[in-house]
């Protein structure tokens, strides 16, 4: 008895899994070995393509067969999953192990309601009755916390936000009370409040169940909320393992001093006024440069930025969705104004409006001393030359089938600004500038990886010359160590050509680091804008508060995340059609920081 | 330039279906291009004493009522029918790439364009095809318009869907507020894109153009000329298809051969014109 208590719950020895390539065998990860025991929390932590998700894949033994091979024995509870049958293995898929993905919008089926679902997992694997199983349904999805749960049983996925949705996941996955939960970037998807939920949650269900969980991410702070030890991953090959504290407090390996010292830290600006450069990290020896603050050099000047009153609505058929309200901010050349706010609350909808992608329902933005609310054909054309934007999807914001000497080129050309020749000769200049060789001009986007797309994207931008730069989350799809090489070189162009940037971005770390004004986005309206520090030391408004509060901090020994407030389920947005926005009105808490006086928020 | 192309269709050339459909391709349209090199007999000379011969040395695929030497005429028959369907997706690609693109790009067109699509396709297609001819008189150019017209709608909905998704692609957002003009927009970012979805497309409408215009001159609403087309073969083979089957037989093989490998190519085209599939050489 006390032998099989002493057992881990599952065992990983040795693990090697090969891909079928044209050229043969490749293994894409090589002699893991890990265990996870009851009721603890481990973690795989690494970046995209070192091997992670495929460590999970091949402990559920969820690879497709004839292109995968794995070598190595995983034992659960002393059983090797690589030898039994594969009836066998459905039924330890969902009823020892349970799994949670990354993708909640797309892990259930959205026409089937959501009960059902739940119930189909029970009568399958726990041979209850259907009558039985959606009772069970209904206890499992108040025990995963799930707001009227018995009227939100009978309905269908399409009604349930992100976070609703990845709670069902969890319940389906603890359906039948697993040994064991894999959570492959369970919350990667999810806004900083709504992963603070769900984090709590597995937790606390974890303490319940005393369920061995194991635990795939890429973001540091995850690692450091929820794992008892850390297993740290780099191109197929195990880095480092140990306690979660021991491995933030002292690692000993360079990749894991790397990759720790490039994570952005809430907090970590010191009493510096403007951004401050990311260090820069040698990946052989992990020796970090400090980062240098960026100075700015220009004086303040006529804002090359100014948007008053903007409000940009959509018709419904039964209502009208109020995208941005009353939004009014202005941006100076070299200067970076952040945009923050979770999934939905318009930011982007601005940033969009600014290039005019889309067109403003009332409003002025003035771009220089042009209001380009209300312009358009040649007009427009030409002003368009002034602002520039990067987007957040790498690998979908540069046209496959053109050169991306050629993308780059392409501007200028149809603009006029010089010929062929001189605009080969720039295309060369912007390239390297981005940190990329000019010889690679002549290739397509699908042979560069994110971060140098990104820099590809950058050169585009930047070679009309803009004033003005509105990066919408450009650097939030890229790994911690290339996202901190990317926004560098956001803060070393922004320096040499005076840039103005408005930040489109959702990940507080990285804003803090890089911007000089913050405005918090909520529901489509302004809350609080200010001076960064202003905003990151003293958060006046309730919503911003809890944005703050919600970021995971990269150090195990400061567990905050846990104690969520009683969180408010996202308002719709969408309002009857006769609607009249309400006006508000602003507090100056300290120079230029300006909080929206409502109780909107502090009432949800 | 030529290893490149190589290079370039070398994954098509590992696909065996691709393979056999260019070797079947490539055989019917050298025939039809070398016709007066390579017939035995001149498609219409007449030799009364040798009608309804079967197949046999003298005549591989046997005669025909008035004596006509089949394989001749079914070479040269093989002409017309390649000429008519490139004729046909050449126009019907036109009209359907200009109505697909205006129809997802602009959205105020949307809707009048997909209507007139819709009632298009609500008719069957040869007798929409009929109806064309019979109001245009039959020719050679008719029928190419007739069937052009027909098959126009299955490019522009095939292109109006890709152009729905290109719209939305930030590369496409990117070239406008690069300030790029819409004419350049158009050709370079999203037609380029098309491509694929287009030539993919493009290889269907020329079987189907083969086959419609195959039962159009079998019904004897196809080209009017003193010519054989496979489906006039075929017509006049009818009554006789008890006793000499032979008559209906070459001529129905050929059409059959030449839309199957039309199909086949257009399977393997789809992954060639992906840039992506070159990345490992």
């Amino acid at each position: 008895m006390n032998d099989v208590q002493n057992q881990p719950i599952l065992a990983v020895e040795n693990l090697t899994t090969s891909f079928h390539t044209r050229d043969g065998w490749k293994p894409v990860i090589r002699d893991i070995s890990f265990h996870i025991d009851a009721g603890e929390t481990l973690a795989i932590v690494g970046e995209s393509g070192s091997g992670k998700s495929v460590t999970a894949l091949s402990t559920m033994r969820l690879l497709p067969r004839d292109k995968s091979r794995i070598e190595g024995r995983i034992l659960l509870e002393g059983r090797d999953l690589l030898k039994i049958s594969e009836a066998e293995m459905r039924a330890v898929r969902g009823g020892d192990i349970g799994m949670i993905f990354q993708e909640p919008m797309t892990s259930l089926n959205p026409v089937f309601t959501i009960g059902n679902q739940l119930a189909e997992a029970l009568v399958l694997h726990r041979s209850m009755s259907w009558r039985e199983a959606e009772a069970e349904a209904l206890r499992l999805m108040e025990r995963v916390r799930i707001p009227a749960a018995k009227d939100r049983l009978h309905e269908y996925p399409h009604k349930f936000s992100g976070g609703m949705r990845q709670r069902v996941m969890i319940a389906m996955a603890l359906a039948c009370r697993p040994k064991l939960l894999i959570a492959d970037e369970p919350t990667t998807a999810l806004d900083v409040t709504i992963q603070a939920e769900i984090l709590l949650l597995i937790r606390e269900l974890q303490k319940e169940e005393n369920m061995a969980v194991l635990f795939i991410t890429h973001d540091m702070g995850v690692v450091a909320e929820v794992a008892d030890r850390t297993l740290v991953v780099f191109r197929g090959d195990m880095v480092e393992s140990g306690e979660t504290g021991r491995i933030f407090a002292n690692p000993t390996q360079p990749y894991t001093k790397a990759l720790l010292a490039s994570i952005p830290r809430l907090g970590s600006m010191g009493d510096a006024r403007g951004p401050r450069r990311f260090p820069e990290v040698d990946l052989t020896t992990g020796i970090a440069s400090e980062g240098l603050e960026m100075v700015r050099t220009s004086p303040e000047t006529k804002p090359v930025v100014s948007v008053s009153n903007l409000s940009i609505r959509f018709d419904l058929p039964h209502g009208r969705i109020h995208a941005v309200e009353n939004v009014s901010f202005q941006l100076h050349p070299g200067e970076t104004l952040a945009l923050v706010g979770e999934s939905g609350c318009g930011k982007s909808t601005t940033g969009r409006a600014i290039m005019r992608l889309q067109k403003p329902t009332k409003g002025n933005i003035f771009i220089g001393d042009k209001d380009i609310a209300d312009i358009s054909g040649q007009e427009l054309r030409r002003l368009r030359r002034s602002a520039q934007m990067i987007f957040q999807d790498p690998f979908a914001s540069l046209n496959p089938r053109i050169k991306i000497g050629d993308a780059i080129k392409e501007p200028m050309l149809s603009h006029r600004l010089m010929s062929r020749s001189e605009a080969k000769d720039r295309v060369a200049t912007l390239l390297s500038q981005v940190g990329l060789s000019p010889d690679m001009a002549e290739r397509f986007p699908h042979e560069f990886s994110g971060g140098q797309r990104q820099r590809i994207s950058i050169a585009r931008a930047l070679a009309l010359s803009p004033q003005v730069i509105v990066a919408d989350e450009a650097v939030s799809a890229l790994d911690v160590s290339v996202k901190a090489q990317v926004s560098n070189l956001l803060l070393d162009l922004q320096a040499e050509h005076d840039l103005a940037y408005l930040f489109i971005s959702h990940d507080m770390s990285v804003v803090e680091r890089i911007s000089h004004r913050v405005a918090v986005m909520y529901f489509g309206e302004i809350v609080e804008i200010g001076p960064r520090a202003a905003i990151f030391d003293n958060p006046q408004h309730p919503y911003t508060q809890r944005l703050i509060a919600a970021v995971p901090i990269p150090d195990p020994s400061r567990r905050a995340i846990m104690q969520p407030a009683d969180s408010p389920e996202i308002r719709s947005p969408v309002r009857p059609m006769d609607y009249v926005h309400p006006t508000r009105q602003y507090r100056e808490v300290s120079p230029g920081h300006m909080v929206q006086l409502d109780d909107h928020v502090g009432a949800a | 330039m030529i290893s490149r192309f190589l290079v370039t269709i070398r994954p098509l050339l590992r696909n065996r279906a691709v393979v056999i459909g260019m070797i079947i391709l490539t055989t019917v349209v050298l025939a039809a291009i070398l016709a007066p090199l390579i017939t035995p007999y001149a498609p219409n000379k007449l030799s009364i004493v040798n009608k309804l011969l079967p197949p046999s040395a003298g005549h591989w695929f046997g005669t025909d009522e008035f004596g006509r030497d089949i394989l001749s005429r079914a070479i040269y028959a093989g002409r017309i029918s390649l000429l008519v369907s490139l004729g046909v997706v050449i126009l019907s690609t036109i009209l359907g790439v200009i109505l697909g693109v205006a129809a997802g790009f602009f959205p105020r067109l949307d809707t009048p364009i997909s209507r007139l699509l819709d009632a298009m396709m609500s008719f069957p297609d040869i007798l929409l095809a009929i109806a064309l001819v019979a109001a245009l008189g039959p020719s050679l150019v008719t029928v190419i318009i007739a069937l052009g017209i027909t098959y126009a709608p299955r490019l522009a909905r095939i292109v109006r869907g890709s152009t729905l998704v290109l719209r939305e692609m930030p590369y496409i957002e990117a070239a406008v507020t690069l300030g790029l003009p819409t004419r350049q927009l158009l050709l370079r970012h999203v037609l380029l894109n098309l491509a694929s979805p287009i030539l993919v497309q493009a290889t269907f409408v020329f079987a189907s153009a083969m086959l419609a215009e195959a039962s159009l001159s079998f019904l004897g609403v196809g080209v009017s000329t003193d010519m054989p087309t496979w489906g006039t073969m075929l017509a006049s083979g009818r009554e006789y298809m008890n006793n000499a089957p032979w008559l209906m037989l070459f001529p129905g093989l050929a059409i059959v051969f030449s839309v199957l490998s039309l199909q086949l190519l257009g399977d393997g085209l789809r992954d060639l014109v992906d840039p992506r599939l070159t990345k490992e050489r």
